[in-house]
């Protein structure tokens, strides 16, 4: 068995309306359209992901919570219904999918070893979160390879950014560990938005682009500065201003996603594929792709 | 009319359903439940109004509708305690006449009616200990994460709308922990004990004003209480301002602090607060009184439609 390799890193966000416009059988709420620029970035990024052989996606999700420390999908296979929670008129998604255990007990053990606090999920019931579904669909919407699900630890609220992620460094070179000692070819998903202010209110057809606009204008600006570094391949200045961000444009990085992934990428400092940049419901959301044969 | 017979504040982790004999404290949380199922099979009541702290929302207020929600719950957190199946009686029609007045005081809100949606953890726990017969039907109000003061009690004077206009009467029960911040590294439940010797402090605060009445005082308190003693995942700490709305917002109440234990670090008490005549303290409130919601004043700025943003800072 050869040597295991992370082939690629993706930001991944997951905003439910983008599988709601896209219409897939599995979703039970029917839309007109809506959120193109995001859903094309995707298709970018699956066109992309086309010509690369890879075994497994291992998604690092905000919404499934966790406090004491973080917890790994441990069950081979899950079969139900996710709603949304916050909006399930927009996502009824029937989920059949597969859980590389093996890997997962594998990142786990290696996570522990330098002191993580860990445990895996065995409760056949579970219902598998809304991030990690949406993230993984929009990715591969075949579902023909196993993840690995991850959930991420509240560390930034209970302590802050910085603890949590002095955390995700460990979590990420846990994971980069694990999987070159699995000899898979793997994926990593951060299945997180930018900036994370929403509105609260929703127009009558949740579609209907001209209500679409980021929040404010100080996100914005925050999420293009991010973009750019990414593009530059300034991981370390990203994790470097990580609790600025996460604090003045409420992003979704205080779930650690995003640090864990380019600390298993070993912080890269080639370039980030952009695929595109979009805005739901006053969030800001991009599809960016590490890979180190881009350069 | 006083259209609330009774309010309640209660606890929702699932140890109470799954482990309540692995710790002794559990063991008498669990109990105490078990007595307050008893007192409101006695009470003359129509409906338990619950409003949980472990339903965050987004888009206003979501407010559960569908007549007999059933599902096998299993916790996000907590999981390796086991599986919780439920199957609840929701009073549909009030839950619809709960989202119209909450939109005639201005405020978003939807009624929540699919199969399958998540039930959260502390309202299927709540439901399970005090009405595991569905004796009473329910109405379960989601907590908006950026919700502040004036809209909650808004929503909370919306409930009593809602309660007055069907004419019916009410059990109310917020779930929520007192202070929330649960161990963040595996503890066996004997070594079970409130995580900080602060949020000990503040709990006992708090318990102290409600053991005599006084829920308007602790309404007060919230915003300091958020700051002391909560894990600050929301805007704000918000269901006493909810049930202090809907209950009157006086401190007119008999209070029995039935029970207070850690649970997994965070303190759970069990609460009663009967209406009664005698004010236990009579003080003069500096917080506004709103009637209804007027939107946020737009501080992040930019847009000019203050029809699609709204107040508070962060999740
Ligand atoms: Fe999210």
């Amino acid at each position: 068995m050869g040597k295991g390799k992370i082939v690629a890193g993706i930001l991944a966000p997951h905003p439910p309306h983008l599988v709601y416009a896209e219409n897939p059988p599995q979703n039970e709420p029917k839309a007109e359209c809506g959120w193109e620029s995001l859903r094309w970035a995707y298709e970018r990024l699956r066109r992309s992901l086309s010509t690369l052989e890879y075994d497994v996606l291992i998604v690092h999700s905000p919404h499934w919570r966790t406090n004491s420390g973080t917890h790994f999908l441990g069950v081979p296979h899950f079969k139900s219904i996710s709603v949304d929670p916050v909006f399930p008129n927009l996502f009824r998604y029937h989920y059949d999918l597969k859980v590389d255990v093996d890997l997962a007990e594998k990142i786990c053990q290696a996570a522990a070893q330098d002191g993580l606090e860990t445990q895996m999920m065995r409760n056949k019931d579970f219902r598998i979160d809304y991030g990690t579904i949406v993230s993984c669909h929009l990715t591969n919407p075949e579902w023909n390879k196993p993840i690995v699900g991850i959930s991420s630890c509240g560390a930034a609220r209970y302590f802050n950014m910085d603890v949590l992620q002095a955390m995700m460094f460990k979590l990420g070179k846990a994971t980069r560990k694990a999987v070159e000692e699995s000899g898979k070819r793997v994926v990593l998903l951060s299945s997180n938005s930018l900036s994370h202010r929403h509105f609260t209110s929703e127009p009558e057809l949740p579609e209907d682009m001209s209500h679409e606009h980021i929040n404010n204008h100080n996100q914005y600006i925050w999420d293009m500065k991010m973009i750019d570094l990414m593009k530059r391949g300034r991981s370390k200045e990203i994790v470097d201003v990580l609790t600025d961000f996460t604090e003045q444009a409420t992003a979704e990085t205080d779930s650690g996603s995003l640090t864990w992934m380019l600390s298993a990428l070993d912080f890269p400092t080639y370039p980030a594929e952009v695929h595109g940049y979009g805005t739901v419901i006053g969030t800001g959301n991009a599809v960016v792709e590490w890979r180190e044969a881009n350069v | 009319m006083n259209n609330v017979v009774k309010g309640y504040v209660l606890p929702g982790l699932p140890h109470l359903v799954l482990t309540p004999d692995a710790n002794p404290g559990w063991k008498k949380v669990r109990q105490a439940m078990d007595r307050v199922r008893d007192e409101i099979t006695a009470l003359d009541a129509d409906v338990l109004m619950i409003y949980s702290t472990y339903w965050p929302s987004v888009i206003g207020h979501q407010i559960q509708a569908r007549p007999t929600p059933e599902w096998v719950h299993v916790d996000d957190e907590f999981h390796a305690l086991g599986s919780v199946p439920y199957k609840l009686k929701v009073d549909s029609e009030l839950a619809h006449a709960y989202v119209e007045a909450a939109k005639a005081r201005k405020l978003q809100a939807r009624a929540i009616d699919y199969h399958g949606f998540p039930i959260d953890t502390g309202s299927v726990v709540v439901s399970k200990l005090i009405n595991p017969q569905n004796k009473l039907p329910c109405v379960i109000v989601s907590s908006n994460v950026y919700a502040d003061r004036a809209e909650t009690l808004v929503l909370g004077k919306a409930a009593r709308d809602a309660l007055e206009k069907q004419g019916k009467k009410a059990v109310a029960v917020i779930v929520s922990s007192l202070s929330n911040r649960i161990h963040t590294q595996k503890t066996e439940p004997k070594d079970d004990h409130i995580h900080s010797l602060k949020d000990q402090e503040w709990n006992l605060k708090f318990l102290e004003f409600l053991k005599e009445g006084r829920l308007e005082d602790v309404s007060q308190l919230s915003r300091q209480f958020h700051k002391e003693a909560r894990v600050n995942k929301v805007a704000n700490f918000k269901p006493f301002w909810w049930l202090a709305a809907l209950m009157g917002q006086n401190n007119l109440y008999a209070g029995n602090v039935m029970e207070y234990q850690p649970i997994y670090g965070s303190g759970a008490a069990v609460i009663s607060l009967t209406p009664s005549d005698k004010a236990a303290r009579d003080l003069e409130f500096d917080e506004s009184d709103p009637d209804s919601y007027s939107g946020e004043r737009n501080v992040l700025g930019g847009t000019g439609e203050p029809a699609l943003t709204q107040e508070a800072l962060h999740e």
